[in-house]
């Protein structure tokens, strides 16, 4: 990738969604609680959309924006089942 | 759950993931999608109603069982296997049939396509059983 405004751009959002992906997996894994887990995993998927986005734009395709619409219908899903769960194990 | 929140959400996300289920399914032989994930999207938004308010309510309302489901779909899957013995090709190799349509021109129509329908209602109905067994509804 050649240096350039719009790239310059691209590779700090990389870095700063990077850092973000690093702060909630760090979260993830020492989490006092199983609360702080489940919210951590919504967060991951959030940022995992926003790396597919920035990926369409750097190969320049459209077709991946049916990834991110298919990940922002599903992700909660995960995060209410854990919290069915827990709710019914009580 | 008795989340007001969840329950609406859950009646307007419905329709979304059945349209994107289709979508994926229609254009799933040159596109990213197909029969499987088409089959997941649609059972899933059977499942968020399920969670959103009760499982048994929603078993209750299901017309056809999940099994049936499965016996549609793997008898639509045999299904497409017949016009490629009755040409004399390969088994499973695709039959394509051009419809003229008026105005928006040519649809091709094929045995792929019934495949994925097939693997779609299958996916449906195993999911729906997965669901109905995790949560213990009979």
């Amino acid at each position: 990738m050649e240096a350039g405004f719009p790239n310059v751009c691209l590779i700090i959002s990389f870095l700063f969604l990077l850092g973000a992906l690093i702060i909630s997996l760090f979260r993830l894994i020492t989490g006092p609680t199983i609360y702080d887990r489940i919210v951590s995993l919504d967060l991951i998927a959030s940022i995992v959309m926003g790396f597919i986005l920035l990926y369409s734009i750097v190969v320049n395709k459209a077709i991946y924006f049916d990834v991110v619409i298919v990940i922002s219908l599903i992700a909660f899903i995960g995060t209410v089942s854990i919290s069915t769960y827990l709710k019914t194990k009580k | 759950m008795n989340s007001i929140i969840l329950q609406i959400a859950a009646r307007h996300i419905k329709a979304l993931l059945v349209l994107f289920a289709i979508i994926a399914l229609l254009r799933g032989h040159n596109y990213p999608g197909g029969g499987f994930i088409g089959g997941l999207l649609a059972a899933l938004s059977v499942i968020y109603y399920g969670f959103a308010f009760n499982a048994k309510q929603v078993r209750d309302k299901l017309k056809i069982s999940p099994t049936t489901y499965i016996a549609l779909g793997l008898s639509l899957v045999v299904l497409s296997f017949v016009p490629s013995i009755l040409n004399q090709l390969e088994l499973m190799q695709g039959v394509w049939l051009k419809v003229q349509i008026p105005i928006l021109g040519e649809l091709k129509l094929g045995t792929p396509l019934l495949f994925d329908i097939g693997v779609f209602l299958t996916v449906i109905g195993v999911t729906f059983l997965f669901f109905f067994s995790l949560t213990k509804v009979e």
